[in-house]
């Protein structure tokens, strides 16, 4: 992945790099010292509580979840809690915190160690993919380094975890930390923290503390200086597809979708922009005037997600692509639900009916009747991010379903699926 | 009380689907769907029925949402 250029925009997280992971020593020098009392004391920690709060600072990870909230509830909840720092990154098509993690290893730390001193937790686990062995490693060298640091720092480890399309969501996450299987629990009053055993438990994604670290050197002034009021400051967003550069970015968030993929050199006719990740929404080209900001992306249904564009270029099959994307879906789940664990391949089913064969229009309906019957009825947001996709296809694509409703396979159909996807689930439709 | 299926516990065995048709109804797999959540006193010596025959404890009754 390369670090993609777009003007005007602000670099933040990755000001500074030198395409290296930064050492201690560079780090210190690049963003200034962290701003850590040598004795922790009340009125510090009420500090960067509020200094977070004013800031704006929304999650990173998906959710968009107002990042203070869950520091207060984890501050009232006592002291001995433990911070978990999510860089799972199940999203395939997202490699946002990888990279921040190998280049800015120091600032998701300082993060981190900041979050966890201002709310009194006792602990930190860096929660990374174990395929990340290199990764892994350098996080462990990093964390060396910083035993030298003035302060009393939390307890830190890296722990390293099976990687899969569900396994950052929040309770697979605490399961998987506890030893346990790597899948979500059904916890439906989300007014009730999550545990570690008995200690509560706090999940941040990775750069939703990296920009914590920035917000605690420049304050939240500095912070809300750019970007949509709704989710001020910058964001990080992988951008793959039809595109001659794919790659990282960081924008300001309320930048047309249009001047960010734009960074990206798509194919000069773009016909659609995946946007939110594999359980997100689709976006016609339309409408790539829209900003990246919650509020305006809303309006078409979508939301930032995890930062994912994924380009598609006119001429490709947007069915086709989306039963690529649905069959890889349903093979991710945890298994555990009904609605999903059946649900899921059904909808995959409809859908390579739909693309391969000569569908009906009562093929379609069945195919929304079913997006509408799992949505909601799994432990986790998997079933209902999977309608999301599917239904935003029917309805940016309608083109192409009417197409295949008249003819059959579309010439796009032919052409090699460009989701990234494990390999097995890409298959051609082969000609008739 | 208001009625609750944990996805994640169940099996769909559908007894609950049989005892307690006014509020739930079985999807296209014989999972239950909640029609209604709110349990009506005329209903609720039914509802406690269905709980109690659930083989993997998945229909539970819960307080009403504050």
């Amino acid at each position: 992945m390369t670090v993609l250029d777009v003007r005007p925009s602000t670099t933040r997280l990755l000001y500074g790099l030198a395409g290296t992971g930064a050492d201690l020593t560079t780090h210190l020098a690049t963003h200034g010292p962290l701003p850590v009392p040598s004795r922790l004391r009340p009125q510090w920690q009420e500090a960067v509580l509020h200094e977070v709060e004013s800031s704006g600072l929304t999650g990173r990870g998906g959710a968009g979840f107002p990042a203070y909230r869950k520091m207060r509830a984890a501050r009232r909840s006592g002291p001995g809690a433990v911070l978990l720092v999510n860089a799972m990154e199940g999203e395939p098509a997202s490699g946002k915190d990888e990279y921040l993690l190998t280049f800015a290893p120091h600032l998701v730390l300082d993060g981190a160690e900041l979050v966890a001193l201002a709310v009194g937790a006792s602990t930190v686990v860096i929660c990374v993919p174990a395929e990340r062995r290199a990764q892994i490693a350098d996080l462990k060298r990093a964390l060396g380094q910083r035993l030298s640091l003035p302060y009393e720092r939390p307890n830190c480890r890296v722990k390293a975890l099976p990687g899969h399309y569900v396994s950052g969501e929040e309770s697979a996450l605490v399961s998987a930390v506890a030893g346990k299987e790597s899948v979500p629990q059904f916890h439906p009053d989300k007014s009730v923290g999550l545990r570690l055993g008995r200690q509560p438990v706090l999940v941040h994604n990775a750069e939703t503390l990296g920009h914590v670290a920035l917000i605690c050197r420049h304050g939240a002034h500095w912070f809300r200086q750019v970007g949509a009021p709704e989710a001020p400051g910058t964001s990080l967003v992988t951008i793959s597809g039809a595109v001659r550069q794919p790659g990282i970015l960081e924008v300001e968030t309320g930048l047309p979708l249009g001047d960010m993929i734009a960074a990206a050199r798509p194919v000069p006719d773009v016909q659609a922009v995946l946007v939110g990740g594999y359980g997100g929404t689709w976006v016609s080209a339309r409408n790539l005037s829209v900003p990246f900001g919650p509020q305006s992306l809303k309006a078409v249904g979508a939301s930032m997600g995890a930062g994912v564009l994924f380009v598609l270029a006119r001429g490709s099959c947007g069915l086709f692509e989306t039963e690529i994307i649905a069959r890889y879906l349903a093979g991710e789940g945890a298994g555990q639900c009904g609605p999903c664990l059946f649900g899921l391949p059904a909808i995959a089913d409809d859908l390579a009916l739909i693309v391969r064969g000569q569908p009906q229009p009562r093929d379609l309906e069945r195919l929304r009747t079913r997006c509408g019957l799992v949505a909601g009825r799994g432990a986790c947001g998997h079933p209902d991010g999977a309608a999301r996709l599917v239904n935003s296809a029917l309805g940016v694509f309608q083109g192409d379903a009417n197409y295949h409703m008249r003819f059959g396979p579309c010439p796009g159909c032919r052409l090699p699926a460009t989701a990234p996807v494990p390999s097995r689930f890409t298959r051609k439709v082969e000609p008739a | 009380m208001r009625l609750q299926v944990d996805p994640s516990a169940c099996d769909g065995f559908g007894f609950c689907i049989d005892l307690l048709g006014e509020l739930l109804a079985g999807d296209e797999w014989g999972f239950p769907i909640v029609k209604q959540a709110n349990v009506p006193p005329e209903l609720d010596s039914y509802a406690r029925q269905a709980v109690k025959a659930c083989p993997r404890k998945a229909l539970q009754l819960v307080p009403q949402r504050a």
